[in-house]
């Protein structure tokens, strides 16, 4: 019985694990210097905030490891020796493998700013950061952000809702716009904005200044040198693979560029040695994806991938249609498929705004045969299972115009604006004009679903469907 | 003036509203002890002539009390109940269901001053100035916080959090139903707050269940006005909402008052069977089908309501139109019980006890209705195991019907959360439960593998349902407890939750985005 040895207790490593689990009688060990227990790391946001406590983040309950026979170690590891097929800890022991899976996940970005390690700057990334967050915002008059992505904006919201002042310095000319198209990339700045943040765009950190106690004091901006006082400061300038304590291992071969380098069955340079999740740098990743995907969804997936090969089913590493979620403070965003700040080549969108200013849908597609490529949305909820559906099997335009209500999943009674986009389009190509077939609701993607590729039926036609 | 100065001026406004309403409660708890008590030689007359208290030797010791005042309610009672015992020496003990009507009776009828004499002003006092508290508490927020979830602060707070303030307004809660239920002759004044109200629409003063009801209608009425300013953004709240405090208002208060001064038989239309457990009771049964047209009309719509529409309509579109859009119990919940619902336990072993404890209600539910009705239809009386049936029915009362669903489950809310009855307690809700687990459209769908295992849904789930079990898995929910309150749906950060009805077939889809081979359209 092969002893699996899960560094990490992340979601990466916990769904191998748990996936393991399921297909064979392994022993199976879970070490983490972390938390004794996994908790969902994108619910820290929400200790802090006051919506729930760490327990309530934890997504099993604490007799579910010793249940299933996962073993659980609370530890840091300090080296790893794969000759010996051993892992140092920090406390002295070590820890025998004979299969490994490193997930060991992300560390917060620093770029060498002067003053970045004074007391009360920091990244958020780990429980450890939470905990210094809580202590290093107490009692502040004001806080700065420095980096406009998702867990920029997440601070952010965490400082609002203890009534903190908060700048949001963010180098972009529009929030996030190496994703969002301008318009959504100026809606989300727009409701910064109004949640009384100090948001300055375009605008660069230069260096940190102490109070004399080793404390953050000020943040000067580059160019300007304006001065932002501030009791904390949270960097959040992406993450990058927490792997630097594999490293310097003499000889062990582990070949790590940002992250550690995996072939397409998650493989490392070393037998019997796999990665997975943040840490993981794929070799050669899918057209249109990057080589280290720091995502939840991506450690998921990764980890039942790894879980199958380990146990005997070779199974390669397949991204899958691209998907995201996040929530912009009260703007919800979800995305299917592929959404680009600027159109690609023969490539074009449809694009509607609500008046509120609050809610958009974005339809991108190829203009040569009408293809859907992907969907973005913002305060509006879309089906996952439609709109990879559609995407994947290539449907045009109208036929997913017409049956676009299908795709809604937004809460009974809320109001539907499908339409708009379909007058939108029978504007722009009145000689394709179609009339929107679907209101919201299950029956209608039922009915659409019920003969597709995706549950095993033969593939459905737009003249298949009859009106709901 | 500039929007923090603004902002400063209505956090101030909220405070004065908070503090306008703790004086209210200040008054309300003050007014148990204002005036005085004092039996006349009238008073006593009146009680015997009018037949309110029919136990002569009981009337006759209460004699020696004419004349003698008391401040206190407390000492009253003690000797009004001190003449009970001395009446029941000379072999005319006052039984124990007339306790409280003969013991309440007096005290009312020896009142003096106090509530008595300023019943508008005190009135006022209380529920006035209680509700324009409670409004300008809340409604600032509509100008002070943006639309959206703002669950800000709950685990930190000792009211919502059980703090020291949780603990004492759940004891405050439970002494409440303990007074109302087992010692309401203490709690006259609050009784008597009622009458104006009383008078106008039934034109006779107010007894205890017509103060609980004004009570509860108000709890339901200003609660669900800051339970729609907190999820304004969601329209299936704002219409829910609107849906429960319509039932509150017109089915459980004001129809049956309009039938009562129409004078037909009154009940409340929506209360169905068995939580209406009451409904097939011999004097029930035998008062509606004595009671002309309009009785046997109730009679038929009660047995529909029961074993017709209720179900059906659970088939349709789950337990929720009923749970959380029609109910009392759930109207309460969703409103007053709203801050607490974070405090249900989710675990394993809770689910355990629930299942037992529901089932459980709802088999001596049934055992009891069956006793009552094989009694009365038989004319012979049922007893096994030398139980008769009103003894089932009382001891069904007093635990169930009082303990479980007053003390309990409203007196729980500060500590296991607003649904502690709905979930371990209310048969209604386990036979609706079956109806939904089995044979219902109604599911709760999880979009694909968007969930990223946050914990919101489960945490703010008031049945106390894993939420993020099914939602992690990309299962669907299809769970008995679930009442279809929509807030899971309202706190996912990711747009994950759906309340939707659909075709029964792949209800409990076992496919789904969230595992790899699943949905690999890639091949076609």
């Amino acid at each position: 019985m092969p002893k699996i040895v899960v560094l990490g207790n992340g979601i990466a490593g916990i769904t191998a694990a748990r996936e393991i689990r399921k297909r064979s009688d392994d022993e199976i060990l879970v070490i983490s210097g972390e938390s004794d227990h996994f908790f969902s790391r994108t619910a820290l946001m929400y200790i802090y905030m006051g919506h729930m406590t760490y327990e309530n983040t934890k997504p099993y309950e604490d007799w579910f490891w010793e249940k299933n026979r996962i073993r659980l170690l609370r530890a840091w590891v300090r080296q790893l020796d794969p000759g010996a097929k051993l892992l140092h800890l920090a406390n002295g022991g070590s820890v025998a493998y004979d299969v490994l899976i490193l997930a060991t996940g992300s560390k917060s970005n620093k770029f060498g700013w002067p003053g970045q390690d004074l007391d009360g700057v920091q990244g958020l990334y780990g429980l450890q950061d939470l905990s210094t967050m809580e202590e290093s915002t107490r009692g502040i008059d004001r806080a700065l952000v420095v980096g406009g992505g998702l867990i920029g904006i997440e601070m952010v919201e965490m400082l609002r809702s203890r009534e903190i002042p908060v700048t949001f310095l963010v180098r972009e000319k529009k929030w996030m716009d190496f994703v969002f198209p301008p318009e959504e990339a100026e809606m989300v700045g727009r409701h910064i904005a109004e949640h009384g943040v100090d948001l300055r765009l375009a605008t660069e950190l230069e260096r940190i200044e102490d109070d004399g106690n080793g404390r953050v004091r000020a943040a000067f901006v580059k160019g300007t040198g304006d001065e932002i006082s501030c009791g904390f400061l949270g960097l959040t300038v992406g993450v990058s693979p927490n792997v630097d304590f594999l490293r310097d291992v003499d000889g062990a071969g582990l070949e790590i560029e940002r992250g550690i380098l995996v072939d397409d069955h998650l493989r490392t340079s070393v037998p019997d040695v796999y990665a997975i999740g943040d840490c993981a740098q794929v070799r050669e990743p899918a057209p249109g994806r990057r080589p280290v995907e720091a995502l939840w969804y991506v450690g998921r997936r990764m980890g039942q991938t790894v879980a199958r090969t380990i146990c005997g089913e070779s199974t390669p590493y397949d991204p899958g249609l691209w998907f995201n979620s996040a929530k912009f403070m009260d703007i919800e965003y979800q995305v299917y498929g592929k959404i680009t700040a600027q159109p690609g080549d023969g490539e074009a969108s449809l694009y509607w705004e609500h008046a509120d200013g609050m809610r958009s849908i974005r339809l991108q597609y190829r203009e040569e045969d009408l293809r859907i490529l992907g969907f973005n949305l913002m305060g509006v909820r879309y089906r996952h299972e439609t709109c990879h559906q559609w995407i994947t099997e290539g449907r045009d335009l109208p036929y997913v115009l017409e049956n676009l209500g299908a795709a809604n999943f937004d809460p009974e009674f809320y109001a539907q604006h499908e339409q708009e986009l379909v007058r939108q389009f029978n504007e722009r190509y009145p000689d394709r004009a179609v009339a929107l077939r679907k209101k919201r609701g299950l029956a209608g993607w039922w009915q659409l679903r019920k003969p597709s590729v995706l549950f095993g039926g033969a593939s459905s036609s737009a003249e298949t469907v009859g009106a709901a | 003036m500039s929007g923090a100065a603004e902002s400063t001026l209505w956090h101030r406004v909220s405070q004065a509203g908070l503090l306008l309403f703790l004086v209210a409660l200040a008054v309300y708890v003050a007014a148990l002890g204002m005036g005085s008590y004092q039996l006349t030689g009238d008073a006593i007359q009146q009680l015997g002539d009018s037949g309110t208290i029919y136990n002569q030797a009981f009337l006759q010791e209460l004699r020696d009390l004419e004349g003698k005042e008391y401040d206190f309610v407390v000492a009253f009672v003690g000797d009004v109940k001190a003449k009970a015992v001395a009446a029941a020496e000379q072999g005319s003990p006052v039984e124990s269901w007339n306790e409280d009507p003969f013991f309440t009776a007096v005290v009312d009828a020896a009142a003096r001053g106090g509530v008595k004499d300023n019943t508008s002003l005190v009135f006022w006092l209380t529920f006035g100035l209680g509700t324009l508290g409670s409004l300008l508490y809340f409604l600032p927020r509509l100008l002070t916080t943006l639309p959206g979830m703002k669950n800000d602060g709950i685990t930190f707070s000792s009211m919502k959090f059980r703090g020291w303030l949780g603990i004492v307004t759940g004891s405050a809660f439970i002494g409440f139903y303990v007074f109302l239920y087992f010692h309401p002759y203490y709690v006259v004044n609050w009784i008597r707050l009622a009458d104006p109200i009383a008078q106008a629409l039934r034109g006779q003063p107010a007894d205890r269940w017509f103060f609980y009801g004004l009570l509860y209608t108000f709890c339901v009425l200003v609660m669900a006005v800051r339970f729609a300013i907190h999820y304004r953004h969601s329209r299936y709240h704002l219409v829910r909402t609107a849906s429960i405090s319509f039932f509150q208002l017109g089915f459980a208060f004001l129809i049956p008052e309009l039938m009562q001064a129409l004078q037909v038989p009154s009940m409340d239309l929506k209360n169905a069977w068995p939580l209406n457990y009451g409904f097939f009771t011999d004097y029930n049964v035998k008062y509606l089908s004595e009671s002309g047209t309009v009785g046997w009309a109730l009679l038929l719509w009660g047995i529909g309501l029961s074993f017709l529409v209720v179900p059906a309509l659970a088939a349709f579109v789950g337990k929720r139109w009923y749970c959380s859009w029609v109910c009392g119990c759930g109207g309460l919940a969703e409103t007053l019980g709203d801050p607490y619902r974070q405090l249900s336990d989710k675990s394993l072993k809770a689910w355990r006890i629930e299942r037992w404890l529901v089932h459980g209600v709802l088999v001596f539910a049934v055992v009891m209705t069956g006793a009552v009705m094989y009694d009365f239809f038989t004319e012979t009386p049922f007893s096994p195991l030398g139980f008769e049936s009103w003894k089932i029915r009382s001891w069904y009362g007093f635990l169930i019907g009082s303990i479980f669903a007053g003390v309990v489950g409203t007196g729980f809310y500060p500590f296991m959360g607003n649904r502690v009855w709905c979930r371990f307690g209310c048969p209604l809700a386990a036979i609706l439960g079956l109806v939904q687990r089995f044979q219902s459209r109604f599911r709760i769908t999880t979009n694909g593998g968007q969930c990223i295992s946050c914990g919101n849904c489960s945490t703010y789930c008031e049945m106390g349902i894993d939420v993020r079990w099914y939602a992690q898995r990309g299962q669907n929910i299809v769970r008995a407890s679930c009442v279809g309150c929509g807030v899971c749906s309202q706190v996912c950060p990711r747009g994950v939750l759906r309340l939707e009805n659909g075709p029964l077939a792949g209800r409990l889809n076992e496919v789904s985005l969230v595992q790899i081979g699943q949905g690999r359209i890639d091949v076609a």
